[in-house]
């Protein structure tokens, strides 16, 4: 039997970490999957590169560029993501724009997502009220859509939460995809919001970089999500990367534990 | 079931992060209210005439018409309003929208420079906080207007991600909007985006077709037999469109802009080239590769340089109420010399397009027919470019 979204939140609090697939190599991709499993990840979001990702700060974005210039296509992804479940079983998320998932045919993207082992995908331009668009034929293949709440949904948290799939990505600040240097959202409120209406599991991401907010994050909900502060070293270190972003993931996993 | 909410046919839609929903929700709310307020409209409606200098002007192109030799051509001159463009018509409304709504702080994308100068000409006039993202090709392509922006007391932000153009102003002011909310409204300039922008912006822009109704009545005693527009995401065309639409003899024709050819990968022809997709918050049609990758596309016009269109356009395409054609580059810059020389009006080079296919169609035409051309903007702003394009090497 495979493991779950759930089986990432079952073993206290997780720690989830992104990358962004083909940067600097779709064989460092691989290699980063392996060594964040063994560092402690707990599930893992692999990001299909888009042309115009508009919830992405500089750091991310410069990676799907370089990612997009490189090569790397979907269907190149879909290839490597088989050639992982081959070797790990560790929860796997796509997080893409609902343009890459809407042009590829969302039947036929689901279809080889779930070949590969794809648990669910996170579209951050597919809010609640657009979820329609993809969720029937999500649900026909068992992958989710994952739902976000920001700290502008206020009277938007009890609908979402109610309908949330996997776990509910809490977006920790306004603004973009980026590190910051402080995270002034009150989390463990939303956090309450979430769980009067659901068991859903809460995982905090945008802006988380150290250790230290990572714990912090965890502490009030039930996991953390960290994006830029990993590309920045994929970027920094290119082919090099692997032994210093398993390192940072050994870090920030102790940190939460 | 698909969100019902601001859906033209299939297109439209509400694509934004969640952290945008309850923003547009709001706003989707307060335009709801003020439209039908009768101190709202008479405020829009004094801005717009006391101002901006509306009604435009229904002009026979006399010339024009004898040398083409068919069609009456009437040009709608959107060109003599206030700040040179039909841009400041929807500009006037969501700026004084916004400041009803409590907002002091004005955000707004811009591609040749007409529609941010519009919103640094609203804020400047209303008293508000004025942010400008532009692309910093496009910087260099309309430098004057950038300092024009900056004379009205606006911060230009040049935009050098992507191919630093239209689509990825765009993409920055939605990105500065996600960052600042609470006191900012993202004055967005053409049909297209979330819902409610592709309404809030046709019903602004409405008042050019109006008009045309109401001055091709009183001039010719009927309404025109071809109405017709440049389109980029859509803003002028849906305005000149709009009031014809249930008028099924009324051939509605909107211009986009092939750049260098739609057998070229260097066009912006988006019915042309383009295929469904979701982006920039909306349903629509998007020039896009086979994995959904947005196409870095070029036309010699900075305004009509973007991969979309508007999702009533894609709708109204979809059922074949109007239609689309497309226009290269050079084609467009004869059109734009061609009025020069034969009306003494120079015309954007994005309503240029509209004028050279109408020098297309109008020799094709009885004598008997009317046929309205939107000027939708002035083309100071593009002679030192079309001069280089003509190997002319003078700047501004």
């Amino acid at each position: 039997m495979s493991r779950t979204i759930a089986d990432a939140f079952a073993n206290g609090k997780a720690f989830i970490p992104f990358i962004t697939c083909g940067d600097p190599s779709l064989e460092i991709t691989e290699q980063l999957v392996y060594a964040m499993e063994e560092a402690g990840a707990d599930l893992i979001e692999l990001g299909i590169p888009f042309s115009d990702p508009t919830a992405e700060g500089p750091v991310i974005m410069a990676a799907n560029e370089r990612a997009l210039k490189g090569g790397v296509t979907t269907d190149k992804i879909f290839d490597m993501v088989e050639r992982i479940r081959e070797k790990t079983d560790i929860p796997l998320l796509f997080m893409t724009y609902a343009n890459v998932v809407f042009s590829y045919g969302a039947e036929a993207f689901c279809a080889r997502a779930k070949k590969a082992g794809i648990l669910g995908l996170i579209l951050p331009d597919v809010p609640f009220e657009e979820k329609e668009e993809f969720v029937d034929i999500f649900a026909k293949y068992n992958i989710d859509l994952l739902s976000m709440i920001a700290p502008t949904s206020d009277d938007r948290i009890a609908m979402i939460a109610k309908e949330a799939k996997g776990f509910l990505y809490m977006v920790s600040s306004l603004g973009v995809t980026g590190t910051r240097s402080n995270i002034s959202t009150d989390i463990g409120a939303m956090t309450a919001k979430v769980k009067a209406v659901s068991n859903v599991p809460c995982a905090v991401g945008f802006g988380i970089s150290t250790p230290e907010q990572a714990k912090k994050m965890a502490d009030l909900s039930d996991g953390a999500i960290v994006g830029s502060a990993i590309v920045k070293i994929c970027a920094e270190y290119k082919e090099e990367c692997v032994p210093k972003v398993k390192a940072f993931v050994k870090a920030m996993k102790d940190a939460i534990r | 079931m698909t969100n019902l909410k601001g859906r033209f046919g299939i297109h439209g839609g509400q694509y934004v992060p969640e952290t945008l929903m309850n923003a547009v929700i709001e706003l989707e709310e307060a335009y709801n209210h003020y439209k039908n307020d009768p101190a709202f409209n008479e405020e829009l409606n004094q801005l717009l005439n006391d101002y901006a200098g509306r009604p435009s002007r229904l002009y026979f192109a006399k010339h024009m018409t004898e040398d083409l030799g068919g069609a009456k051509v009437y040009l709608k001159r959107e060109d003599l309003n206030h700040t040179g463009a039909h841009k400041i018509n929807n500009v006037l409304g969501q700026a004084l929208l916004a400041k009803k709504m409590g907002k002091t702080r004005l955000i707004a994308e811009t591609g040749a420079g007409q529609h941010g100068v519009a919103t640094a000409t609203a804020a400047a006039l209303l008293g508000m906080e004025c942010v400008v993202f532009m692309g910093k090709e496009d910087t260099i392509r309309q430098a004057l207007n950038v300092y024009r922006m900056k004379l009205l007391g606006t911060t230009v932000v040049p935009v050098e991600s992507g191919t630093a153009t239209l689509k990825d102003a765009c993409s920055a002011a939605f990105k500065e909007w996600t960052n600042r909310i609470s006191d900012t409204h993202y004055c967005l300039g053409s049909v297209m985006g979330p819902h409610p922008f592709p309404t809030i912006v046709r019903d602004f822009q409405a008042v050019i077709s109006k008009e045309i109704k109401e001055q091709c009545l009183a001039i010719e005693g009927r309404l025109p037999d071809v109405v017709m527009a440049c389109v980029g995401g859509g803003s002028n065309a849906i305005g000149t469109f709009y009031n014809f639409i249930e008028d099924k003899e009324v051939q509605l024709i909107g211009c986009e802009a092939a750049g260098r050819g739609i057998d070229t990968a260097e066009t912006a022809a988006t019915i042309a080239t383009g295929r469904l997709g979701i982006f920039h918050g909306m349903k629509s049609y998007f020039c896009q590769d086979k994995y959904g990758q947005i196409a870095p596309v070029y036309s010699i016009s900075a305004g009509l340089d973007y991969p979309g269109i508007g999702p009533e356009h894609a709708h109204l395409y979809d059922i074949g109420r109007a239609q689309y054609v497309p226009v290269t580059d050079e084609e467009a810059v004869q059109a734009f010399e061609y009025l020069s020389k034969t009306e003494g009006i120079i015309p954007a080079i994005e309503s240029a397009h509209a004028v050279a296919h109408a020098m297309k169609i109008v020799p094709t035409l009885g004598k008997d027919k009317i046929v309205v051309v939107t000027i939708s903007g002035r083309g100071d702003k593009d002679c030192a470019a079309i001069a280089r394009y003509r190997g002319e090497n003078i700047y501004e």
